[in-house]
């Protein structure tokens, strides 16, 4: 059987909503797609952008942010900060050559386990189908590119 | 017998050498107290004589400019070995600079733009850079030109760095003072404040408590208030993210700060971090107006990196293969 590539996907679940979602779907015996790795924080508006990049650079796929509904916060306005910085951040990604489908906002709650398992397992077709990310870094590179530049 | 000292060049503009033009009579106490040993922009020492010098008979070697071909890997290693100290001077050696702006793509690219397409090119035979060019029996070699451009200390081992496009005579000054002195801060410092310029900004009373932007504006579109906190104005001025220690030039000069003394010392990429702090102002909650109003910030990758891609987390544009 020919090999099939798994995507691995960093997922950022606000501790609040989505993350309080992917306990509900765990409870629930609903199943999907295995390939994220999970990391709690307090709130969507704590993923620093440097935090997406480095887990691009450190092998990712794709990345997943998970917050609360808009007007939903528990700290009043962190997902509107997230959802601010996320457009800059997808543009620049953009820019340097990530694909759009690689990077993911979405809003899920506590009660919508069902939605979590639909965004994740979507996500999962989505950037299966690009295949794998495997950025090189410059250093990688260096000897071959000292051979023929 | 005074210590030995050299200034090199590399992918760079020259300003960083005006620097140490702009010592003005300050440079004469630096001569005074040390021998330049090397200085190819100003006074006429080959690279035979650098490597005539013995290993690390060099005290401190200033190198600016970043890394884009062959040439200059070597020199910069060349100096590494005849240096006991090697600073990285400027934003281009320390953080990549605006020649690192290149790295949005790559030798191809670059070649086909500016000898083949540029309309202002006239190439008919479609001629790029050889390495190697004969002609009437002599033979020229030219330097390599790398897809990437990279920082200094991603080529050699770099002791400290020195901010700045280009740095201020006072830096200069007190990196020469704290070399010859030898009353030195751990390895590796950027010899600059470690706190943001907003700081030791002018206009820093005029920052609102609260801050929201309903528009971003560029410095074309307005009239600037010469009083006035940039960002409170609407413009994209990444004093929040950078380092301090430029005594405000831009913001005297009445234009924003564009980011060039790069990051403080917690900070691992400038460009997210300017980012995240930027993108956060939109006055607006609603998906499609934030989106509208970030739309005034048109290309965040020359606006947030413009001095340190080749030293992000991304280091370069992903090119299609």
């Amino acid at each position: 059987m020919a090999e099939t590539f798994e995507p691995k996907i960093v997922a950022f679940f606000c501790n609040w909503c989505t993350y309080l979602a992917a306990d509900l779907a765990g409870t629930s015996r609903i199943k999907y797609a295995p390939n994220a790795r999970v990391i709690r924080v307090m709130c969507s508006g704590r993923i620093d952008p440097q935090f997406v990049l480095e887990a691009f650079v450190k092998g990712a796929d794709g990345v997943l942010i998970g917050g609360c509904h808009p007007g939903d916060c528990h700290y009043q306005e962190g997902n509107y900060k997230c959802l601010r910085r996320y457009h800059v951040l997808k543009h620049v990604l953009r820019d340097m050559g990530i694909e759009e489908e690689r990077f993911r906002l979405e809003w899920i709650s506590a009660a919508e386990a069902e939605r979590l398992k639909a965004v994740m397992n979507g996500m999962v077709e989505k950037v299966r189908a690009l295949g794998p990310l495997r950025l090189k870094t410059p250093d990688e590179v260096f000897a071959e590119e000292v051979a023929v530049a | 017998m005074k210590p030995k000292v050299a200034f090199y060049w590399c992918a760079a503009c020259g300003g960083c050498e005006e620097a140490v033009v702009d010592l003005a009579e300050g440079v004469l106490d630096v001569v005074a107290a040390v021998d330049i040993v090397f200085w190819p922009v100003a006074l006429d020492f080959k690279r035979q004589d650098l490597e005539a010098l013995a290993d690390r008979s060099i005290a401190a070697s200033f190198v600016n400019g970043a890394i884009r071909s062959t040439e200059q890997a070597e020199m910069a290693r060349l100096i590494r070995s005849k240096s006991q100290f090697v600073i990285a001077f400027g934003s281009c050696a320390q953080l990549g600079g605006i020649p690192g702006l290149a790295n949005l793509s790559n030798r191809q690219g670059i070649f086909e733009t500016v000898y083949r397409e540029a309309p202002s090119t006239i190439n008919p035979e479609g001629v790029l850079p050889a390495r190697t060019y004969q002609d009437n029996g002599h033979r020229l070699h030219l330097p390599g030109f790398f897809d990437t451009v990279r920082k200094l200390d991603d080529i050699i081992d770099v002791d400290y760095y020195v901010p700045g496009c280009p740095p201020t005579p006072k830096l200069l000054q007190e990196a020469v003072g704290a070399l010859l002195s030898g009353n030195l801060p751990p390895k590796g410092t950027v010899l600059a404040p470690d706190r943001a310029l907003c700081e030791e900004c002018p206009r820093k009373d005029t920052r609102p408590e609260k801050l929201t932007l309903a528009e971003f504006k560029r410095p074309h579109q307005v009239l600037i208030d010469p009083e006035k906190c940039m960002m409170a104005q609407g413009l994209v001025c990444l004093g929040p993210a950078t380092r301090g220690g430029c005594e405000t030039r831009c913001i005297n000069g009445n234009m924003p700060c564009t980011g060039c003394f790069g990051p403080t010392s917690r900070v691992r990429d400038f460009g997210a971090k300017a980012l995240s702090a930027v993108a956060c102002l939109a006055a607006s909650n609603d998906d499609a107006e934030i989106q509208r109003i970030l739309a005034g910030i048109p290309d965040p990758v020359g606006t947030f990196y413009r001095y340190s891609l080749p030293a992000s987390l991304l280091e370069r544009k992903r090119m299609k293969v």
